[in-house]
């Protein structure tokens, strides 16, 4: 098992924030062997195998079934243009272990931002309280699990320089003027992040991951006739430094400029129901808000999901596939393997119209006694893992994009969006459309702006009744939250028909 | 950490940004701990427990400008950590516009003690909480056959924040805050409506501790039968604990940063009548044991009691000093603290009454305001009411318009206002809103 993704090894010379605390001894470590790279990660954290079982056996010492740790050490830069400079910066640096303890489905859970043995061992107990037994430590043999690496990268973040991400902040400024002559203000802004992850359990697992993330993008604002409108576009990839370059800049410079431009033309639809044709892309937040997160096993678990008892049943056309995958290579919603050390994998949802899988963590797919989907995650070390989405889309259908609009005497055509929102039990979810087109007699006609759409998931999803062959993933800087934590997502779709959504307007 | 340890702390790394390079630099050491518990089906759920620390250093070198915060506390960490942030920035374009605030507008001491902290938090013992959820979840508990789960939660966190500046602030403050909830979810044929309610304090001997559980089972069970009815245009009342959805557009258009940034719909209207004459709110950081209560706000600048509307006319913005020199006006404050609404005379049901018909809205789903010229859109679920009584209740519906209509259709203040938040939302009625349904 010869792995070639620990370039962060190489890393010398610290050149950002952070990355000057990097054990010295990383720096000179070119090879990569399976037990040279155990053996990075465990001096990186500054512990040893020793400790760690020591660690697991005071988790459980109150009869605890299960217990993990997860060490996590996570650089973060940003950078910010304002009024046509690259003003301003931030960095984080962030460190710590989280160590969990279940106990059937519960869970009990601490962290500790120190790693000592002493503060490891007073969070091992604290967490150890969730049982209320005697000591029951399985034995567990070491199973070093690497899984295969989703997002190899050509330069690591911490070989960069601020000075040579700032040309490409600046040049995304200059184009968004440049487009338009309408344009009043341009905000930018260039995220960079690294996090390095270990993780041992007390089945005797251990794995790491190195894991980079990267955003660019900008807000625009343009004014005509004292008017003020404006819109936004940006790029995120668990990519390094080869994610900047000029085709990237223009891409996101002219989609900001178009986004807003639209919007002095567009009006609001008249209010109530209507065919709503979703546009390729970032029309995924439809299968993100009204499907994922009703399919997020937590809830089906406490029969708090509309879709709880659905398994197996027929729940869309035969065309509907939708799939959560953490698989596509340098894909924002893509991991190695998930929080609780389990390989990510590509999960079948609906399969043939058919509701074939929930989305699973490990408390969740003991309860159902199906395989983990690779779906436990956590925002840092300081939550405890929940199943969650990666890359959610739908594959491709029979029908085509002019087929679909066409098929559409009145309705609306949406493929602008800023956000979304479910409520799990209901089934109503939610997305806001930043722009899109009336369709009128098949044709699209006047643009539209800032409207509510909000449906039912299960009806929704039975409502998709044509579906085209553009199946594409958005790559914006989608972040999905849910009790509190924060993780990046990403969502595509082919353009699809929901025969009828309520859409937010007015009234006459 | 005592907070002399972390002041001497902050202090050293003040001093070593300066002595490398910074012109200017601030250093704040922030702290807090916490402890959550989940239950369910008479079994703890979740059981957590979080002690968190973490420096943030403001520096500003030859009118450059950088943030850099770690959670690696040790010297020798931090001397590099400094010395490698102000190299970085050395790298940034000048901004004439960054500097530290005029030492004159600091907070400089009087005495005073808000009472934000509860004294007693680290001698609540574990078992009280892990009881009080338990309550809580009984509350609810098989009280209805329609029940599918219930989940109750106790959570409560302290904070601390010692701060100092190169030209002259030193300053520390301290926080707490207890919370019971509970959420129930109901078989409601096809859908399976869910409700939560909250009790939160400031001090846990003033939380209330009951009626948790049974509120949110009340809430859930009213849901049963949620329909969409007829588009059209109505009065709408939204609760009191759900105002925060609209209110905080309205807040976010007096910001400093969206102000100049041209990001607000409410760009040069200081002095003007902007929404109806039933609004009046005030920005009062003096209450003692008040949720948002402070002293002196994130950049150290003496806290000030202020009139945000006066009867619908605009009586401040809300800017930090980088904005208020871009804007060239004085500054205020970055930050909200307690925001108090003048209150009407009646409840929630008065309001109701008064309404007659139209719908009232108690949650929000999705939706957006656009900054900059105050169109929004969000999804809502309520009630119908007609005749001054609730009928039945509605969901899947949206409410569409623009900002400066909606507050200027504002036609009465309930006397409701949540006193455990730092945004005292009474309920509020409002006429005319486009709703969009079947």
């Amino acid at each position: 098992m010869n792995i070639n993704r620990r370039k962060f090894l190489k890393a010398s010379g610290a050149t950002v924030a952070g990355g000057v605390l990097l054990p010295s001894f990383l720096h000179s470590c070119q090879t990569t062997p399976l037990a040279e790279n155990v053996m990075a990660y465990l001096e990186h954290f500054e512990v040893n195998m020793e400790i760690l079982e020591k660690v697991v056996s005071t988790a459980l010492s109150k009869g605890g079934d299960y217990a993990d740790l997860y060490f996590e050490h996570k650089l973060f830069n940003s950078l910010g243009l304002e009024d046509g400079k690259v003003n301003r910066a931030y960095s984080n640096i962030d460190y710590g272990v989280g160590i969990r303890v279940l106990k059937g489905d519960q869970t009990g859970f601490a962290y500790s931002e120190t790693i000592t043995p002493e503060a490891m061992l007073k969070a091992a107990r604290t967490a150890a309280n969730i049982a209320s037994g005697t000591k029951n430590i399985p034995a567990a043999e070491l199973n070093e699990a690497i899984p295969p690496d989703y997002y190899a990268i050509d330069k690591s973040w911490e070989d960069v320089r601020v000075k040579d991400k700032i040309p490409h902040v600046q040049k995304l400024n200059d184009k968004i003027f440049s487009l338009d002559e309408r344009v009043s203000k341009v905000n930018v802004f260039m995220t960079d992040e690294t996090s390095y992850v270990m993780f041992y359990n007390s089945e005797g697992t251990f794995t790491y991951d190195y894991r980079p993330m990267t955003s660019l993008g900008a807000v625009c604002v343009m004014e005509k006739d004292g008017q003020l409108e404006n819109s936004y576009s940006a790029r995120s990839f668990r990519k390094g430094f080869e994610f900047l370059n000029e085709e990237l800049v223009n891409e996101i410079a002219k989609e900001a400029v178009d986004r807003t431009a639209i919007l002095f033309d567009a009006t609001k639809p008249k209010a109530g129901e209507m065919p709503v044709v979703m546009g390729a892309g970032g029309s995924g937040i439809l299968l993100h808000e009204a499907i994922g997160h009703t399919f997020e096993a937590d809830f089906n678990r406490k029969g708090t999901s509309i879709f709880a008892d659905k398994m197996g049943k027929h729940v869309a056309e035969n065309f509907v596939n939708i799939i959560d995958d953490g698989t596509l290579p340098g894909n924002r919603g893509s991991i190695n393997m998930d929080d609780e050390g389990i390989p990510s994998e590509k999960t079948y949802l609906v399969k043939d119209g058919i509701l074939n899988s929930y989305i699973h963590d490990r408390i969740s797919a003991k309860h159902y006694n199906v395989s983990p989907t690779g779906n436990g995650r956590r925002e840092s070390f300081r939550h405890v893992p929940l199943p969650r989405m990666r890359a959610t889309y739908m594959e491709t259908g029979p029908h085509t994009k002019d087929d679909i609009i066409s098929n559409v005497k009145n309705g609306i055509y949406v493929d602008n969006f800023s956000n979304g929102e479910v409520k799990i039990g209901a089934g109503d979810f939610t997305f806001f459309v930043k722009s899109g087109y009336l369709i009128e007699n098949g044709k699209l006609t006047q643009p539209i702006k800032d409207i509510n759409i909000i449906g039912n998931g299960p009806q929704a999803l039975a409502d998709i009744t044509m579906c085209a062959q553009d199946y594409l993933i958005d790559n914006g800087t989608w972040t999905c939250g849910k009790s509190g934590q924060s993780v990046p997502v990403t969502c595509g779709l082919p353009t699809v028909l929901v025969k009828k959504l309520t859409v937010g307007g007015t009234n006459a | 950490m005592t907070k002399e340890e972390k002041y001497t702390l902050a202090k050293w790394a003040m001093q070593h940004a300066l002595d490398n390079g910074a012109s200017q630099a601030s250093v704040t050491i922030a702290e807090s701990k916490s402890s959550n518990v989940d239950v369910r089906e008479k079994k703890i759920d979740t059981l957590k427990e979080a002690i968190q620390r973490s420096m943030t250093i403001r520096l500003f070198v030859d009118n450059k400008y950088s943030v850099q915060r770690t959670n690696r506390i040790n010297k020798e960490e931090l001397a590099r950590f400094i010395e490698q942030g102000i190299e970085a920035t050395k790298y940034l374009a000048e901004d004439e516009f960054r500097t530290l605030p005029d030492p004159e507008l600091y907070f400089k001491g009087n005495g005073d003690d808000l009472k934000t902290l509860d004294s007693s938090y680290d001698n609540i013992e574990p078992e009280t909480k892990v009881k009080l959820a338990f309550d809580a979840e009984k509350e609810a508990l098989n009280k209805d056959e329609r029940i599918i789960s219930v989940t109750a939660s106790y959570s409560d966190s302290m904070s601390s924040k010692i701060m100092v500046t190169s030209n002259g602030f030193e300053g520390d403050t301290q926080n707490s805050y207890f919370n019971i909830s509970a959420s129930v979810s109901v078989d409601g044929g096809d859908a399976r409506p869910g409700d939560n309610w909250r009790e939160s304090a400031v001090f846990f001997d003033k939380l209330k501790k009951d009626e948790v559980g049974n509120k949110a089972l009340d809430r859930a069970i009213k849901k049963i039968g949620q329909e969409k009815i007829k588009s059209g245009k109505y009065s709408m009342i939204i609760e009191n604990r759900s105002v925060g959805r609209i209110f905080y557009p309205l807040i976010s258009a007096l910001d400093g940063y969206n102000i100049q940034q041209q990001n607000s719909f409410l760009i040069d209207k200081l002095g003007e009548q902007v929404a109806s004459k039933k609004l009046t709110l005030t920005d009062d950081p003096f209450i003692v044991g008040g949720r948002g209560s402070k002293l002196f706000d994130d950049e150290g600048l003496a806290a000030k009691k202020r009139v945000v509307f006066d009867k619908g006319v605009l009586g401040t913005y809300f800017i930090d000093t980088y904005y208020a020199k871009k804007l060239e006006m004085d500054p205020t404050t970055g930050d909200t603290s307690n925001l108090i609404f003048e209150t009407g005379d009646k409840n929630l049901e008065g309001l109701i009454k008064e309404m007659n018909n139209g719908i009232l809205v108690t949650g929000f789903n999705g939706g957006n305001t656009n900054g900059t010229t105050g169109d929004f859109s969000y999804g809502i679920d309520g009630f119908l009411v007609e005749n001054g009584k609730i009928i039945k209740p509605v969901s899947e519906m949206n409410i569409t318009g623009n900002m400066k209509d909606l507050w200027t259709s504002l036609a009465e203040v309930g006397n409701d206002p949540r006193p455990d938040s730092s945004w005292r939302t009474p309920s509020l009625l409002f006429k005319n809103v486009d709703f969009s349904g079947i």
